[in-house]
């Protein structure tokens, strides 16, 4: 009888273990690269909170996500700086509605060479700065907030020909801290990072200079088997991983930007 | 220098998973090409020289833009495979696969043709003679007498295929573990600004290039086309 139940006892593990292996996803996470450090923190944290789910991040331009996930990149979701990339991809077929709003990003003039805390975009235009960084404003969804706050502020036509882009937003901040670019403009998250935050400094640009950087992600049909997917997705809505995105200077959905 | 990660560890096995793959399949492929271009008078011969050598003025864009056309999901190649329940080719290892054999094939061809070219064909004439037939005389006569040649392939496909980088990005992004090679994953440590790793795969990769040359240089000092005409 003991040896009956011993067996008994191991099949029920071994079920168990069978059970909780087949739910046990890795999810490879397409992230728009202001998302950088925000999601290199939330991650410890999504796969303690959800073990054994695991995460693959993989960053760069949303644009660049777009025309990949387009051409069948093996993404399971795609957490996009603009709204605009997955609602596209739901409407091809390539994603699963609902496509859903996760922050509010803000964009920041940003320098490691020169205190940039006071500084406004009028600014620009003055001689020391040889060379202005933006990300590529065709595909990276910051590059194309930072054009339309230039042209707001009517700095547009007098600073083109300084111009620098950055492939993404993170690449944008690297030419400024390599000072390839003496100023920028990148991401807010991006540049509250303490390595970034320590040099220069940054100076918001006003949220109403440009169209609001409403980032959203979708599951992508790739992914939709994908559980580990579908458990990031919920957990970007828990406490812990809306401290974690405001800490990054994110507004988030239902909140009042300051 | 301090020690690798996982992530680094990943990206040279697998840089080194696909140079190898690359290595063996294009000598098995370029062999007879070579042999053929080495021998053949038809008016053919030129023009598949000259499709086989595009990769060495093509930008690797243009080559890695046509292939994830070619094997992306809509694609003929690609949509045919998704068409019989099988997964296209873009963004996957097989994908970076053909794009390597593709992108490093005149590097095989070209040492391999002129091996092949210098020998003496009186040689393979008397053994014809003496009733060997066309696969004896290829294995005991053409590859024995090709050894350098054959030696230089090897390296110089390998080193090319390892230095591949505007194809991979291309057709194949950078998935960890299965598109994300050396020099893609130098590219994204330097834009997470992460210039640490970058500057330790950077290192591992200059090392391995100038050992790489160095070896090429001592198999033979004769056989340097296609890097300089003859």
């Amino acid at each position: 009888m003991n040896i009956g139940n011993h067996w008994l006892t191991a099949a029920a593990v071994a079920l168990a273990t069978l059970t909780t292996a087949a739910h046990a996803d890795t999810a490879r996470v397409a992230a728009a690269a202001d998302l950088r450090y925000a999601f290199a923190e939330l991650q410890p944290l999504f796969e303690k909170a959800r073990a054994p789910h695991k995460l693959e991040l993989v960053l760069g331009s949303s644009g660049k996500f777009m025309q990949q996930l387009e051409n069948g990149a093996p993404f399971d979701i795609f957490f996009s700086a603009d709204v605009a990339f997955p609602k596209k991809l739901v409407a091809s077929g390539k994603a699963i509605a609902p496509v859903t709003t996760y922050a509010f990003g803000r964009i920041v003039l940003w320098s490691a060479t020169v205190d940039a805390t006071r500084l406004t975009l009028k600014e620009l235009d003055k001689p020391e700065f040889r060379h202005i960084a933006i990300a590529a404003p065709d595909h990276a969804p910051y590059g194309a907030r930072a054009k339309e706050a230039l042209e707001h502020s009517g700095m547009w036509p007098k600073v083109q020909g300084k111009l620098v882009f950055g492939e993404n937003i993170s690449h944008t901040a690297q030419l400024i801290d390599k000072q390839a670019a003496e100023i920028g403009i990148v991401a807010l998250s991006l540049a509250v990072n303490t390595a970034l935050k320590s040099k220069g400094g940054y100076a918001l640009i006003p949220a109403d200079f440009h169209q609001p950087l409403e980032q959203a992600y979708a599951v992508t049909a790739y992914g939709q088997n994908n559980a580990a997917a579908r458990a990031f997705a919920q957990f970007m809505s828990s406490k812990e991983a809306r401290q974690v995105m405001t800490g990054y200077g994110f507004v988030l959905p239902g909140e009042v930007p300051q | 220098m301090t020690s690798l990660t996982p992530g680094e560890w990943q990206a040279i096995w697998l840089t080194a998973k696909l140079a190898g793959l690359t290595t063996v399949i294009l000598l098995i492929l370029c062999a007879p090409l070579a042999w053929w271009l080495s021998r053949s008078s038809s008016r053919l011969a030129n023009p598949v020289a000259a499709l086989v050598s595009l990769p060495l003025v093509l930008p690797p864009t243009v080559i890695g833009f046509y292939l994830l056309i070619v094997l992306g999901p809509q694609g003929a190649v690609g949509g045919t495979l998704e068409a019989l329940g099988l997964h296209h080719l873009a963004f996957s290892f097989w994908g970076i696969l053909i794009g390597s054999v593709i992108y490093s094939m005149p590097f095989t061809v070209q040492p391999l043709r002129e091996a092949f070219a210098a020998i003496d064909t009186r040689l393979l004439d008397a053994a014809a003679t003496l009733r060997a037939g066309r696969l004896d005389r290829f294995f005991n006569l053409v590859l024995p007498l090709s050894r350098s040649g054959i030696l230089t392939a090897v390296v110089i496909t390998f080193a090319h295929t390892v230095g591949e980088f505007g194809v991979i990005a291309m057709l194949g992004g950078s998935l960890p573990g299965e598109t994300r090679v050396v020099s893609i994953a130098i590219y994204d440590y330097t834009q997470a600004l992460d210039y640490g790793a970058a500057h330790r795969l950077s290192a591992i990769l200059l090392g391995f290039s100038f050992v790489t040359l160095l070896l090429f240089y001592a198999i033979n000092q004769r056989v340097m086309s296609p890097l300089k005409p003859r």
